[in-house]
C-alpha cells in the first residue's frame, strides 16, 4: 500500500511536469485574449473621455454616470434614473431571448431528429446544417434582406400566387431581425442538443413506457432532464451573440434604433465617439451576462443530487 | 545584356533624377488618385513619390498624433478635419505667391469656413450630401428638404436616412434654418422635436445601404451623397438627385501642408501640380467627384462633365460644411442623436 501511495505521489509530480507545459498555450491564450483585453476595457471605462476619440487618464465616474444618471437635456435638471440605456438594453436581451427560444423550438426536434436517424446518414444530416456556415455572415444577412425585401422572390411568388395582394411588410421590422437572428444562430443550438441526444440512452424511455409514462411526462421527465445539458450549452451560445449582434439589427431592422452592439459599436466611431462610455456599457453588459450565468450555475448545482 | 545595360541605365538615371530632386512623402486617403497622375509628377519634376494611405480622417489625424509628423509632406483632409488640424498645430502655413496656379482655385472655395483664406490648404475634390427621389414614385415637386423630414403622403414610410450624425443633424438644422452649433434651448428643442416627428416617416437608418436602397427600391427617397446618387442612377434607379432650396451639406477633401514637411519645396511643387486643370481633371475622371479648380471642363470625361448630381443648377443655394462645435455643445447634438436612436 505505501508503495502504491508513493507511486502515486511521483505520478502526481510527473503528472505537473508534463502538464505545465502543456497548459502554457491555453493560459497564453486566455490571458492574452481574455484577460488582459477584458482588464484594458475596464480601465477605459473609468477614464475621462477625450473630445473626438480617445483617452485622458484622468480617473473618473463620468461614463457610469452618464450611463445611469439623467440630467436633462442641458444637464441642470435635478438627477433622476436615465431611462434610455437600460431601455437600449432591454430591447436587446429581449430580442436575444426571443431568438433563443425560436432556435430551441426549431433547433430540439432538428437535433433530435438527427440524432434518431442511422448512424451512417447522421453525418450527412450534420454536414447539411453546417454548410450554409460557410459562407460569410454578413453575406447571408445581406441574401436574407434579398429574400424578403418587398420586390423580393418570396413576396413577388406569393402575389404571383395571388395569396396576397401588396407586399407584407418584412424588411425593416422586429420579425426580420428574429429572422436574422434565428438564421445566423441556429446551429449552435442544434449541435450541442445533438451532442446531448446522442448520448441518451433510448431505454430509458422505453423503461418510462413500461412504467405507464405518456410521451410527455417521458419527454418532461426523463428526456429534458437527461439533455438538459446540451441546451443549456445551445441556449447559451445563441443568447450571448444575439445579444451582442449589430448586423442583423441594423441590415434587417432598419437600424432605427440601437441594440447594445450598434450602441457600443458606435462609440469607437468617427470623431463623435466617447470610448470610456463605450467600454463602461461593454463592462456593464458583461457584468449582466456574468451575473446571470452565475445564478444559473448555482441553481444546477443545488439542483443536482448530492 | 542589352536589357541589362539599358535597367542599369534606368536606375542610374532614376537615383540621379532623386538625388539631384529629392522626394515627396503623401499621406493619402485609399484609391483617391490615379497612379498615372503621380507617374506624370515624378515625369515632370523628378520627384519621387511614396504614398501611404488611410481609410478615415480620424484614422490619418490619430496616426499623425502619435508620432508620424515629420514623416509627411502633405496629407488630404476632409473640410473638418483641416479646422481640428489647424487647432492641434499639425499645419504649416504658405503665402499664396508660392503656388503659381493658386489662382485656379474656384473663387467659391478660396475662403472657407474651416481655413479662412486658405493658408493651409487647396481643394482637393469636393461633393454633397442631400437626397434623391425615386421619380416614378413621387413626380411632385422635390426642391425641398420638406421631402424627408415632413415628407408627403406618397413618400412616408419609405425614406432611408444616413445612419450619420454630422449629416443628419446639420440637414435638419439647414431645414429648420437654425444655426449648427447653437445652444438656444428653443432651437435644440425644435431640432429635436422635429426630428423624432420625422422619423416616424422614416423606413430606415444606413450609409454604406444608401445607394442599394434606392436601386432595389426599398426606399423611395433617402438622403445621399452626390457620388452615390449617380451610381444610383448607372444602375438603372429613376432617381433624380435634389439640390434643396433651404440648403444642403458640402464636404470637400483638400491637400495640407504639414508642419515639420521633410521636403516642404517639393510638397508646394505638388500643391501647384493639383491645381492645374488637366490634373485637376484627371483626380475628376478618377473619382467622380467635382474639382474646386476652375477650367477643368474640358478635360472632364463627357459623364462627368453633364452628370446632374455633380452640377447644382444655377438658381440652387450655397451648401455649408458640417460646422466642428464646440464639446460642450457637441454634448447637446450627441443627446439629441441618442433620443433619436434609443
Amino acid at each position: 500500500m505505501a508503495g502504491g501511495a508513493a507511486s502515486g505521489g511521483t505520478q502526481g509530480r510527473e503528472y505537473r511536469a508534463v502538464a505545465l507545459p502543456l497548459l502554457l498555450p491555453a493560459w497564453l491564450v486566455i490571458g492574452i485574449f481574455m484577460v488582459l483585453p477584458v482588464l484594458l476595457m475596464g480601465v477605459y471605462s473609468f477614464l475621462t473621455k477625450e473630445f473626438r476619440g480617445g483617452v485622458i487618464w484622468d480617473f473618473t465616474l463620468a461614463a457610469y454616470d452618464q450611463f445611469f444618471v439623467y440630467r436633462g437635456l442641458f444637464g441642470d435638471e435635478p438627477p433622476t434614473l436615465e431611462w434610455t440605456y437600460i431601455t437600449i438594453f432591454w430591447r436587446s436581451i429581449w430580442q436575444a431571448g426571443l431568438a433563443t427560444a425560436l432556435c430551441l423550438a426549431v433547433g430540439f426536434p432538428t437535433a433530435w431528429f438527427i440524432a434518431t436517424r442511422p448512424v451512417r446518414t447522421r453525418t450527412m444530416w450534420l454536414f447539411l446544417i453546417t454548410v450554409p456556415y460557410w459562407v460569410n455572415l454578413l453575406i447571408r444577412t445581406v441574401s436574407l434582406k434579398f429574400l424578403i425585401r418587398d420586390n423580393g422572390p418570396l413576396n413577388e411568388g406569393l402575389m404571383a400566387l395571388g395569396l396576397i395582394d401588396g407586399p407584407l411588410p418584412l424588411v425593416n421590422t422586429n420579425l426580420a431581425v428574429q429572422l436574422g437572428l434565428f438564421y445566423s444562430y441556429l446551429p449552435f443550438m442544434v449541435l450541442p442538443i445533438y451532442a446531448a441526444v446522442e448520448r441518451y440512452d433510448f431505454a430509458l424511455s422505453e423503461a418510462a413506457a413500461d412504467l405507464y409514462a405518456g410521451r410527455w411526462t417521458t419527454l418532461r421527465e426523463i428526456v429534458l432532464p437527461a439533455v438538459r445539458p446540451g441546451i443549456v450549452a445551445g441556449a447559451i451560445l445563441v443568447f450571448v451573440p444575439s445579444l451582442g449582434a449589430f448586423l442583423a439589427p441594423d441590415l434587417l431592422g432598419g437600424a432605427k434604433t440601437y441594440m447594445i452592439g450598434s450602441l457600443i459599436d458606435e462609440q469607437f466611431r468617427g470623431s463623435q465617439g466617447n470610448w470610456p462610455f463605450g467600454a463602461a456599457a461593454a463592462m456593464i453588459l458583461m457584468t449582466l451576462v456574468l451575473i446571470a450565468l452565475i445564478l444559473y450555475a448555482r441553481a444546477q448545482g443545488r439542483g443536482r443530487p448530492a | 545584356m542589352r536589357l541589362l545595360t539599358t535597367t542599369a541605365a534606368a536606375i542610374v538615371a532614376l537615383a540621379g533624377a532623386a538625388q539631384a530632386e529629392g522626394k515627396l512623402s503623401v499621406y493619402h486617403w485609399f484609391e483617391y488618385i490615379p497612379q498615372e497622375l503621380v507617374d506624370k509628377f515624378t515625369a515632370e519634376t523628378g520627384i519621387e513619390v511614396t504614398i501611404d494611405t488611410y481609410d478615415s480622417n480620424e484614422a490619418m489625424l490619430a496616426s499623425l498624433k502619435a508620432g508620424k509628423m515629420g514623416q509627411y509632406d502633405v496629407a488630404v483632409p476632409g473640410d473638418y478635419m483641416v479646422q481640428i488640424m489647424a487647432g492641434e498645430g499639425l499645419l504649416d502655413t504658405f503665402a499664396p505667391a508660392e503656388i503659381a496656379n493658386f489662382g485656379n482655385i474656384a473663387p467659391q472655395w478660396l475662403d472657407v469656413p474651416f481655413d479662412p483664406g486658405r493658408q493651409s490648404s487647396i481643394p482637393y475634390q469636393w461633393g454633397s450630401t442631400s437626397f434623391s427621389v425615386n421619380r416614378d414614385v413621387y413626380p411632385g415637386d422635390i426642391g425641398s428638404l420638406a421631402i424627408i423630414f415632413d415628407p408627403p403622403a406618397e413618400l412616408s414610410g419609405k425614406i432611408n436616412v444616413l445612419d450619420s450624425q454630422g449629416e443628419v443633424l446639420a440637414l435638419g438644422s439647414i431645414y429648420l434654418g437654425i444655426p449648427q452649433c447653437s445652444q438656444d434651448r428653443a432651437q435644440l428643442k425644435a431640432l429635436n422635436d422635429m426630428l423624432l416627428a420625422a422619423k416616424t416617416h422614416w423606413a430606415s437608418f444606413g450609409s454604406d445601404t444608401a445607394k442599394d436602397v434606392l436601386v432595389s427600391g426599398d426606399a423611395a427617397a433617402g438622403m445621399i451623397y452626390n457620388g452615390f446618387s449617380s451610381k444610383a442612377r448607372a444602375e438603372g434607379a429613376n432617381v433624380e438627385y435634389a439640390y434643396p432650396k433651404e440648403g444642403f451639406v458640402v464636404w470637400m477633401d483638400n491637400v495640407v501642408l504639414l508642419k515639420d514637411a521633410p521636403n516642404r519645396d517639393n510638397a508646394i511643387k505638388f500643391m501647384n501640380f493639383l491645381l492645374d486643370p488637366q490634373n485637376a481633371a484627371a483626380v475628376t475622371n478618377y473619382a467622380a467627384y467635382t474639382a474646386g479648380v476652375t477650367g477643368v471642363e474640358p478635360f472632364l470625361d463627357e459623364a462627368i462633365r453633364t452628370s446632374p448630381e455633380n452640377n447644382p443648377p444655377a438658381d440652387a443655394p450655397a451648401g455649408s460644411f458640417i460646422a466642428v462645435c464646440d464639446e460642450e455643445t457637441q454634448k447637446l447634438y450627441d443627446a439629441i442623436w441618442t433620443n433619436l436612436k434609443k
